[in-house]
């Protein structure tokens, strides 16, 4: 294992799997318990459109995309609050279209030498220093407005209205979140993939409910949950040889499997 | 006539284009606990949340001791409010003490935490609605009336001096029905409060209310008698009540409980 360790390019993909676990553990439990886990696969799939604009224009990918990805869920958020529009609906047309114009801005680009591949579906050993610093950056800048506005998202999460009525900045506070998740998702490409992430955004929060009966420990185990899945399921890729993002998504699914049986609670539904 | 509470002048709320509340003026008294009455959909819901400022009249003007709600709600000296169905999602992980201490977030501010004093003004309210036994216990895990005091301990910690209670007693038996009233009457003359309740339970509001305000997209001011304290009172005794008046008469139905 020492050995293993000593490679750059595995030290810098447990590093980088482990502060974008972090990341997703900590949003987790505010997606399940907001219910948003279709607006992280809108938001995910429409950084498409960012990465292959990155692409089409020659500047970085992590840019473009964290620009589109806030752009599009500052829009799905904007179409319900302003149009007839549902949630669900707003989302099904903007992440498709989003997808969509990345094809197309990659058929301009004619780049043929880009790993598409791994902006889908994640790759973690490609990673390099700049990556890292930029995970690293994000990292901080998320966990420190999460902690921040901590007690306010967790408020708004549990009931908007009571929040508004009670002086807390609602609005601000919803897109707030919304730019935090497309920060996150953008980071998350590099672990998982654009098309798996909305597994690291709902799983561990999923499996967190199971364990707890309380918010703040849904959020300790939901992070442990997150970054104890991406350690194994590296390692785990690693023995077996098999795909990175789609192992730890196997090791969370299994997780969350095992932990349904184990609800520490049963709420009457009232 | 003392401190005013409550002005609206000339206010109306339409929803796409159908009207909801037309031309309401209205001059609450501070320190008045006041009922409303109407028909589903006449839009008592819909001034009560006029009146905290979560909805933007089209026309007219609103005051609440003489602000805008809007000023007042992010000066955290907005209303306390418990809403028609409190509880959206009842498996959410918070315990009771939480969930009053909510209701200090706003006083509290952004981006800082609770402190002692917050925690004890919290727990002092608890004790107040007599439930300082239930702090520990989670939200989704206790009875519907106990919910209900929780959520009315946190409509007090915004320490208001109006508290606007939309259909307190909807989802409750009978008997803790009448609880709840007195409780609310209770913290009302403890408190010094101003007190909105909408309900469709005329006989549990009748028996405290200075005023019956009845409305069906406009407004009817009942100031006792004909209709005052008394006169509500004595009239439900039987089991039904039929009130008109206005144009658009309206029923009003009581059964009773023995």
């Amino acid at each position: 294992m020492i050995d293993l360790l000593s490679l750059g390019f595995l030290q810098r993909a447990l590093m980088a799997g482990i502060l974008v676990s972090l990341l997703c553990g900590a949003l987790s439990s505010f997606v399940v318990l907001r219910r948003m886990a279709f607006i992280g696969v809108g938001i995910s799939h429409s950084a498409f459109g960012g990465v292959a604009l990155g692409f089409l224009l020659g500047v970085d990918p992590l840019f473009t995309g964290i620009g589109f990805a806030v752009l599009v869920a500052v829009l799905i958020e904007w179409a319900q609050a302003h149009t007839r529009v549902q949630e669900d609906t707003a989302i099904g047309i903007f992440f498709a279209a989003s997808m969509a114009l990345g094809l197309v801005f990659l058929h301009l680009s004619r780049v043929y030498n880009v790993d598409v591949f791994g902006y889908l579906f994640g790759n973690i050993l490609a990673v390099g220093n700049r990556q890292v610093v930029e995970i690293l950056v994000v990292t901080v800048v998320v966990l420190a407005l999460l902690l921040a506005f901590f007690k306010e998202i967790v408020f708004i999460s549990f009931d908007e209205e009571m929040a508004w009525v009670s002086g807390v900045p609602v609005k601000a506070l919803r897109y707030l979140f919304l730019v935090l998740m497309a920060l996150v998702v953008m980071v998350s490409i590099y672990l998982v993939g654009i098309i798996l992430i909305s597994a690291l955004l709902v799983i561990p929060g999923a499996i967190a409910q199971n364990l707890s009966r309380q918010f703040t420990g849904m959020i300790w185990w939901s992070t442990g949950v997150a970054v104890g899945s991406t350690v194994g399921g590296l390692a785990l890729s690693y023995g077996l040889d098999f795909p990175s993002g789609a192992t730890i998504v196997l090791v969370l699914a299994a997780f969350y499997l095992l932990t349904s049986g184990l609800r520490p609670r049963r709420l009457s539904r009232s | 006539m003392g401190e005013v509470a409550v002005k609206l002048s000339g206010v109306s709320v339409a929803y796409d284009g159908v009207a909801v509340l037309e031309d309401i003026d209205l001059t609450i008294e501070a320190g008045k606990y006041v009922g409303i009455l109407g028909p589903n959909g006449a839009g008592k819901s819909t001034l009560l949340k006029v009146i905290l400022g979560l909805i933007q009249p089209a026309k007219g003007e609103v005051r609440v001791f003489g602000q805008p709600p809007q000023k007042l709600r992010l000066r955290g000296q907005g209303a306390g409010y418990l809403p028609q169905r409190p509880l959206t999602n009842p498996t959410f992980p918070v315990s009771v003490l939480d969930v009053v201490l909510m209701g200090r977030y706003g006083r509290i501010g952004l981006a800082r935490r609770p402190g002692r004093e917050d925690r004890d003004l919290a727990l002092l309210q608890l004790e107040r609605l007599g439930i300082r036994h239930l702090a520990g216990k989670l939200i989704g895990e206790i009875s519907g009336g106990e919910q209900q005091r929780v959520f009315i301990a946190r409509a007090l910690g915004v320490e208001p001096r109006l508290l606007v209670l939309d259909e307190p007693t909807i989802s409750l038996d009978v008997c803790v029905q009448d609880e709840v009233f007195e409780l609310v009457y209770a913290l009302k003359e403890k408190l010094d409060l101003t007190v909105l309740v909408v309900s469709h339970d005329i006989g549990g509001v009748a028996r405290h209310v200075d005023d019956v305000i009845c409305i069906n997209r406009r407004i009817h001011v009942h100031q006792p008698p004909p209709i005052g304290r008394l006169g509500l009172e004595s009239t439900f005794g039987c089991s039904i009540e039929y009130l008109f008046h206005g144009e658009i008469p309206h029923r009003v139905v009581k059964a009773q409980d023995d």
